[in-house]
């Protein structure tokens, strides 16, 4: 279970959210909603540990994930704005690389591309592609190497409707393994039984 | 009362408003002593005639490149592990008189040199040390000055100062290497003869009053980059109201 | 320990896919050698005299040169971030891109030098010499270039200041890279100046990738 207690962000000189409170467990979806600079993508890249918090803690499974966060990093998936694609590399490679630095097998790579109905691309260098196949490389790496935690950030950037539709489905699977999903999105995903994160700007 | 107890910007410039003028008195009265004792009363040196005088201003200016840089570093360090919030301020507003001292001390350097060996440069140990200084200096106001990010340029500038720390006697000790590799029998030093007494006082007097001179303009820039830091929160505060 | 292997291999395989860094590294490194005999003349005498300190200046200016690759791309696209949740510490992960930085850069300029002493005309007596402190001293110069190639990261062309904050410290190596030639080609001992070298590199292999891993994490936050 992932859960975040009186969390506070500062950015520059600027407080952009204190006192934020949430808790995902195991299966379930959290959105986060909210207009621009109210701090979505500021509390997933804390939930990241890419960025510090200010005030607040975040525990999973009740230990401190600032004990460990290179541990919790192992835990955790995040997709932000930038698709870290690299164009030299074929899909396939791009994939291959991150699940092997995350230190997972390659087996599922394949099926990974199928989910994003992406496997007829496997071996065209990256550069070739639309924006809309590097956001799909990009999110082939969830379902790649695992990982519990889905950090997502307005994942659905540049896809079109069918591959909004390979997310949904994959966010479908990996809740029903107990994975744990935390996104940032003001397009209907479509997904049931979601709890909202409402962030005001202050 | 600990470090933090000055953590207050208001209580700063409090204290600050008090010491300054005692500072620049102080700077001021020890600069007419320290002048005075080195133009006129030392003697001149039997073989350099009057131009050793200018050792006074070199040697001190010198020690204050150094002298300032460790503050750097150290106030640096405090920023980065204790993280007093105007430790940041206290080393970037060091940084452009301490590169003051050390230009000081080059130019000074140059002009005693050129009586002495009739060049207006020469690759001593010392002058040589003193311009890879300057380097450091340099680098680490450019490195602030190009980060807009105030909070990362503060961090990222005092990596820069213990990077730099650390290998200030690295550099030292090869170009003292590799000057004694190329000099070997004339061995250049801008020392001047063995220290007399009457040669110690001005010296010290003089390094005295550099000190006060820098502790009286660091507390000017400080309270410079507080005012400063107080008219760009203001300004953000405006634009989001 | 294999995901260490697989950051190096990443760097390495984009370097070869994408070409032209150690070419163009390579280029330099030739052309600015070539500018000497040019601006100083060409007698044999005064090139041999000046050659291991010219052979170092240029390797040195080359290497630098090619820092900006070693995180910049990276930190554009995203990929920076994602290597720094990958799980390794970010040391380790700064220290593997140092390592693929160097079999691309350094060592193509080590292997490159002797020929390019040749047209300098060095004596020969220093080509071992001139070998073993490439070998030393190239990887303690993406050693210390990380660092600087860090700190200058959110700086937009930064490409200038990298160079002013890195080459004061260079210098250490280049003296004692250069003092050691200098002493084979006279016959003397030297292996005080190698040992030296060797000690700057040792220590910097933990210290450095340090320093730079916390560069690269205030530029990422």
């Amino acid at each position: 279970m992932f859960e975040g207690r009186d969390i506070a962000c500062e950015r520059g000189e600027r407080r952009i959210f204190s006192g934020l409170n949430f808790r995902i467990s195991p299966g379930q979806a959290l959105v986060l909603r909210g207009p621009n600079g109210s701090g979505k993508t500021s509390l997933l890249r804390i939930a990241a540990t890419l960025l510090r918090i200010a005030a607040g803690r975040l525990t999973w499974n009740g230990v401190d994930v600032a004990e460990d966060p290179e541990k919790h990093r192992t835990r955790l998936h995040f997709i932000g704005h930038q698709d870290a694609v690299k164009g030299a590399l074929t899909v396939r490679e791009n994939i291959a690389t991150w699940t092997r630095i995350r230190g997972s097998s390659g087996d599922r790579i394949g099926s990974a591309m199928m989910a994003f109905d992406i496997s007829h691309l496997a071996d065209t260098p990256a550069q070739y592609l639309s924006a809309g196949q590097h956001r799909r490389t990009a999110l082939a790496r969830l379902v790649a190497s695992p990982a519990a935690l889905w950090l997502l950030d307005e994942p659905t950037v540049s896809l079109d409707s069918d591959g909004t539709a390979c997310l949904q489905q994959a966010i479908m699977d990996h809740r029903a393994a107990k994975g744990m999903v935390m996104a940032a999105t003001h397009i209907e995903l479509g997904l049931d039984d979601v709890n909202i994160l409402q962030l005001t700007p202050q | 009362m600990s470090m933090h107890y000055f953590a207050n910007p208001t209580r700063f410039t409090r204290l600050a408003e008090r010491i300054q003028p005692w500072a620049e008195g102080l700077a001021g009265v020890l600069l007419v002593v320290g002048l005075y004792l080195a133009l006129v009363e030392a003697p001149a040196d039997y073989q350099q005639g009057d131009t050793v005088r200018i050792m006074f201003v070199h040697v001190p200016s010198a020690w204050m490149a150094m002298f300032c840089y460790s503050f750097l570093a150290v106030a640096s360090a405090i920023a980065l592990i204790w993280k007093h919030p105007l430790a940041d301020l206290a080393a970037k507003a060091s940084a452009p008189i301490g590169a003051g001292f050390t230009f000081l001390a080059l130019v000074t350097g140059s002009l005693w040199g050129k009586p002495m060996w009739g060049t207006w440069w020469v690759w001593d140990a010392r002058l040589t040390s003193v311009l890879i200084l300057f380097f450091l200096y340099l680098g680490y106001m450019a490195l602030w000055q190009a980060i807009e990010d105030g909070q990362k340029a503060a961090k990222a500038a005092a990596v820069l100062a213990l990077v730099g720390a650390v290998n200030v006697p690295i550099i030292k000790f090869s170009v003292d290497w590799w000057n004694t590799l190329h000099q070997p029998a004339s061995v250049l030093r801008m020392d001047g003869p063995a220290i007399h007494p009457s040669m110690l006082w001005p010296l010290l007097i003089m390094a005295l009053a550099f000190k006060a001179y820098f502790v009286a303009l660091l507390l000017v820039r400080m309270r410079m980059e507080l005012n400063l830091r107080r008219i760009r929160a203001l300004q953000l505060a405006e634009r989001t109201t | 320990m294999k995901p260490f292997m697989a950051v190096i291999a990443r760097d390495l395989h984009l370097a070869v896919r994408q070409g032209g860094a150690t070419f163009l590294a390579l280029v330099f490194f030739l052309l600015t050698v070539t500018l000497f005999p040019l601006g100083i003349g060409p007698e044999p005498a005064i090139l041999a005299r000046i050659a291991p300190g010219v052979l170092w200046v240029a390797a040195l200016l080359a290497a630098m040169l090619s820092l900006d690759r070693l995180f910049q791309a990276d930190f554009e696209d995203g990929s920076l971030e994602q290597l720094t949740l990958s799980g390794l510490p970010l040391g380790a992960i700064v220290l593997a891109k140092t390592i693929a930085h160097w079999l691309t850069t350094g060592l193509p300029l080590l292997l490159a030098a002797p020929i390019l002493a040749v047209l300098l005309n060095m004596d020969s007596e220093g080509f071992a010499a001139l070998l073993l402190t490439m070998l030393i001293g190239t990887p303690a110069l993406s050693l210390i270039g990380a660092i600087g190639a860090a700190l200058t990261l959110t700086v937009r062309r930064g490409g200038v200041l990298l160079s002013l904050l890195v080459l004061p410290l260079y210098i250490p190596v280049l003296i004692f890279g250069v003092s050691a030639i200098d002493a084979a080609v006279h016959g003397l001992n030297a292996k005080p100046h190698v040992l030296l070298l060797t000690a700057l590199t040792l220590a910097a292999i933990p210290l450095c990738p340090w320093a730079a891993a916390a560069a690269v994490k205030l530029s990422l936050e």
